[in-house]
């Protein structure tokens, strides 16, 4: 029976881990994710949960925890943002190569430079080849959601989890959740119990050793087949949990594109203010269309490069840059994917929300305007754009990469 | 096919880090779930330090509500500190056919000249006389919701006044002084908001 409720981002991560009880948290607080530690150490105190809670004194030192935990064959998680998840940088590619499937809750904030405590992809974009699987939410039900798939699909394939939610406004933005039973939850999620595993008596183990050159480029590409499988493991939980809920998941969501000529591709809680502009534009009879990317590690690049030929032009947001000369990270990848098929549409870049710079519904409106321009004159112009910026050189018809590099 | 729009009833909090404009703003979150509403209730964050001037918002619908942007046509505006009108301009976007709700011990003829030239609907409420005859000491939290509730009808006023009781008897198990308190401040909130 679902349950009704309200509640923030983070205290839905909160209470869907209370509802699984995992062996080990290791936690250092960093904003936007600290109400998750916190919430969590309070249902320890209450004695609703009997996870071993190790407060530590740094973000490294939790991943730490998390690895020798999860090798010790525990149910190990952690919560973490921005330079939080930049100060395990190092510990990521172990637990990853270790194949040692942790959960970590990402709060998603901007990294350092200026100093910004709020809402971007930087902190996850850039640990996007550390080898954890990535899974993106729009609204907190969905990061609830998304939060109870984690284990099934991490320990099947044995690979570290990254659910990431979009800091403050999610985590800290109270809205209506339908929550499941404590006993559903943990049918769901199972018993932990792994093959393997450090301190198994009858088949001891060792954990990250050093892979010579003989050795280390075959776990590097046993790593990336892992990654390959984890592709059918993340629709069978879908699957079963639609069974549950009633909730549909897949590795991201078409909203309004079978007839749709333009579409965006977005990850995130942004997606809700595109669905309300796609709902306003149709509305007028314009066929605009979204796809909202939930899965980014592993990339969907053949389902999603054949949704995006619906379309002919689309546009694939960025909340992170790259510094690349070349676009941001969810262009680079969702546009290579492109490359091979024969009915390819238009694909430009906006960058958008950098430390936490609001996206409207009316921002929308003029990307689905300049995509309709695209769609009209068969010309995609600057393919790297942003929105929502004050610059002088964006103001009128954006910036002319081709006059640059002239 | 269009889908038919879901229109927002979209609210505004001002305040200063520490008065509780935030927990008024997830309490009114509360309240509208209780009466079977869809919410959001989100506080805007930077780097705020007790006094500075922070914002919260509120939007209330009939279905899922899928925008995630912050508000910037409110229908109404809750100012919980009467000296922002000097710092933050409050009625910024804020709808003719709305309001704005304020703590004063002024009336609305006195505040409407300190506001920019906002044609829409001026309500004071002294939510610091009302909470310290209530309670004996400055909570303006309860007596602005009242007042918002009352101004605003975005949920039902008797379910308002039933879902705050069991709220309070919950909160404060035991302490029949502050359920009876919190109670009295709101009602009288309700009744003496001023409208001109």
């Amino acid at each position: 029976m679902a349950k009704r409720d309200r509640m923030s981002g983070n205290e839905a991560v909160a209470t869907a881990m209370r509802q699984i009880n995992p062996d080990v948290m290791g936690a250092f607080p960093i904003t936007p994710s600290t109400e998750i530690p916190q919430y969590y150490s309070r249902f320890i105190a209450d004695g609703l949960v009997d996870t071993e809670f190790v407060p530590v004194e740094s973000e490294h030192s939790a991943m730490s925890v998390c690895i020798g935990a999860s090798a010790a064959g525990a149910r190990a998680v952690t919560a973490t943002s921005s330079a939080g998840l930049a100060f395990m940088w190092e510990l990521l590619y172990v637990a990853a190569s270790a194949r040692l499937p942790i959960t970590m809750a990402v709060v998603n904030r901007a990294l350092t430079g200026p100093i910004n405590i709020n809402n971007d992809h930087s902190d996850s974009m850039g640990a996007r080849d550390a080898g954890w699987i990535q899974i993106y939410a729009e609204t907190n039900q969905e990061v609830y959601d998304n939060y109870i798939q984690a284990m099934p699909i991490s320990e099947t394939i044995r690979l570290p989890i990254m659910i990431c939610q979009d800091g403050f406004i999610t985590s800290h933005g109270v809205s209506n959740i339908e929550l499941l039973e404590d006993e559903e939850v943990k049918e769901f999620v199972g018993e932990y119990k792994p093959e393997n595993y450090l301190l198994k008596s009858e088949n001891p183990l060792a954990v990250g050793p050093y892979g010579i050159s003989p050795y280390y480029m075959e776990a590097k590409r046993q790593q990336a087949q892992a990654m390959k499988d984890a592709m059918p493991i993340i629709m069978d939980v879908a699957k079963r949990y639609e069974k549950l809920t009633g909730r549909k998941y897949g590795f991201f969501e078409e909203y309004m594109m079978d007839d749709a000529e333009v579409a965006l591709v977005v990850i995130g809680s942004s997606a809700g203010t595109g669905k309300e502009a796609v709902d306003r534009l149709r509305a007028e009879g314009k066929k605009v269309g979204l796809i909202k990317l939930r899965v980014f590690r592993p990339f969907p690049r053949v389902p999603l490069a054949e949704a995006m030929c619906k379309v002919k032009a689309v546009a694939i947001m960025d909340k992170a840059e790259s510094f690349s000369n070349s676009g941001g990270p969810l262009f680079n990848e969702a546009r290579n994917s492109l490359y091979d098929l024969p009915n390819k549409p238009y694909a430009i870049n906006y960058i958008y929300g950098l430390g936490g710079r609001d996206i409207t519904v009316e921002d929308y409106y003029e990307i689905y305007n300049d995509l309709f321009i695209i769609y009209d004159t068969d010309d995609p112009g600057d393919v790297y754009r942003y929105v929502g910026v004050r610059d002088s050189r964006y103001a009128e018809g954006g910036f002319d990469h081709r006059k640059e590099s002239e | 096919m269009a889908k038919r729009l879901n229109e927002a009833v979209e609210i505004r909090w001002h305040g200063r880090g520490g008065q509780g404009a935030k927990t008024a703003c997830l309490l009114l979150a509360d309240v509208a779930f209780s009466s079977g509403k869809h919410v959001q209730g989100f506080p805007e964050y930077g780097p705020e330090r007790m006094g500075a001037p922070i914002t919260a918002y509120n939007r209330i619908t009939d279905e899922h509500c899928k925008v995630h942007s912050n508000i910037y046509k409110p229908d109404y505006v809750v100012v919980v500190d009467e000296t922002l009108l000097k710092s933050v301009d409050v009625t910024k976007g804020l709808k003719e056919k709305g309001a704005l709700i304020i703590n004063s011990k002024k009336s609305p003829e006195e505040i409407r000249p300190l506001l920019k030239g906002y044609k829409g609907k001026v309500c004071t409420i002294d939510a610091e006389k009302i909470s310290m005859d209530a309670l004996g000491k400055n909570f303006p939290n309860t007596p602005m919701l009242g007042a918002v509730v009352k101004v605003s009808h975005v949920i039902d006023q008797e379910r308002f006044i039933q879902d705050m009781k069991e709220s309070f008897q919950h909160k404060f198990r035991g302490k029949e002084n502050l359920i009876e308190g919190n109670m009295s401040a709101l009602k009288k909130s309700m009744e003496e908001v001023k409208v001109g």
